[in-house]
């Protein structure tokens, strides 16, 4: 039989097939404006090809649209594009990021929440359009480390200046990367690893 | 830089969230749904009786072996939610397992911080 000539998608290709003992999996999230290269690090690190899942949700008018008697609902489809890496025969990382709108991803339930943490994709030419995302993420207590994509060209600024910028803690770690580069995405994800595993060793 | 500075913000859970979404589901209440998550794991345990809707057979083919739902859904080209209203179904039926993911708790579990740390060195 053929299966690839099948209208439908057939599935996971052969080399893309976890093994049977794949026990359990744990999600890290990229976030960042739009254009700072979540998708490009997810691509970069991911054992498959990106795929891509969606939601769709249904916003109810809030606010003005009370007093007009008849609240507005608006259908959104939330896209998030994600990659995987087998850690071992039993554990599977997988990584989500998403080219969408921001507020939207924290209406998905779960995402967060379920998390190991986040990483903070920056742009140092335009550095605000990331404090939006650190916020909400702040508000959640969801643990993250910032990375500064070095797009060519971008002008390179110190540590300490990018974080009095975005007025993070000493404790958060900050670090350059090439979102492009498979070992320099991997070396961020190690970087939230520690930052994860000094949380959990942390007097309290 | 731009100039521009941020301002930290302190935790203050979810409550705080003015925006109410909803997710389509197709009628079956969030109540009735299994509790699953992205990245819960599904196998198949049994083969699509000849009664299937084809969804639900093409989604028992796939997960002979272990995938995400966040997979299935895209292999599916369907939404998560809609996928988790058949897994729901599959699952009452018992033609498929559910692989719960490891979730971030108020304390991280450090040997499985330590397992994914090792897993990341080796790429």
């Amino acid at each position: 039989m053929d299966f690839n000539s099948s209208d439908t998608l057939a599935g996971p290709r052969r080399e893309d097939v976890l093994p049977a003992t794949a026990a359990s999996a744990v999600k890290v999230v990229i976030v960042g404006g739009f254009g700072v290269g979540k998708t490009t690090m997810v691509g970069s690190v991911s054992e498959i090809r990106p795929l891509t899942t969606e939601e769709t949700m249904t916003q109810a008018g809030i606010g003005i649209d009370d007093d007009y008697g008849s609240a507005t609902k608006t259908a959104t489809t939330v896209a998030m594009d994600f990659g995987r890496i087998s850690i071992t025969e039993q554990l599977v990382l997988y990584l989500f990021g998403t080219p969408g709108q921001e507020r939207f991803w924290f209406l998905w339930n779960g995402l967060f929440e379920g998390a190991l943490g986040a990483v903070v994709l920056v742009d140092t030419r335009r550095l605000e359009v990331s404090f939006d995302v650190i916020g909400r993420l702040e508000e959640r207590g969801v643990p993250f480390v910032v990375a500064v994509n070095s797009f060519p060209g971008a002008p390179r600024y110190p540590v300490a200046e990018l974080r009095a910028a975005l007025d993070l803690p000493e404790e958060i770690p900050i670090l350059h990367c090439d979102a492009r580069r498979r070992a320099s995405s991997r070396d961020v994800l190690l970087s939230l690893m520690r930052f994860l595993h000094s949380l959990s060793t942390a007097p309290s | 830089m731009t100039g521009a500075r941020r301002e930290r913000r302190a935790p203050t859970g979810s409550a705080a969230n003015p925006e109410r979404l909803y997710v389509l589901t197709g009628g079956t209440e969030a109540a009735e749904r299994a509790a699953l998550d992205l990245v819960t794991l599904i196998v198949a345990r049994g083969e699509a009786p000849p009664t299937a809707p084809p969804e639900q057979a093409a989604l028992l083919r796939m997960c002979a072996t272990p995938l995400s739902v966040a997979e299935l859904s895209a292999y599916l080209n369907l939404p998560f939610s809609v996928v988790t209203v058949l897994l729901t179904e599959l699952l009452a039926a018992r033609l498929v397992e559910a692989r719960a993911p490891v979730v971030r708790s108020a304390l991280p579990d450090r040997t499985l911080l330590e397992a994914v740390m090792h897993g990341l060195q080796q790429l």
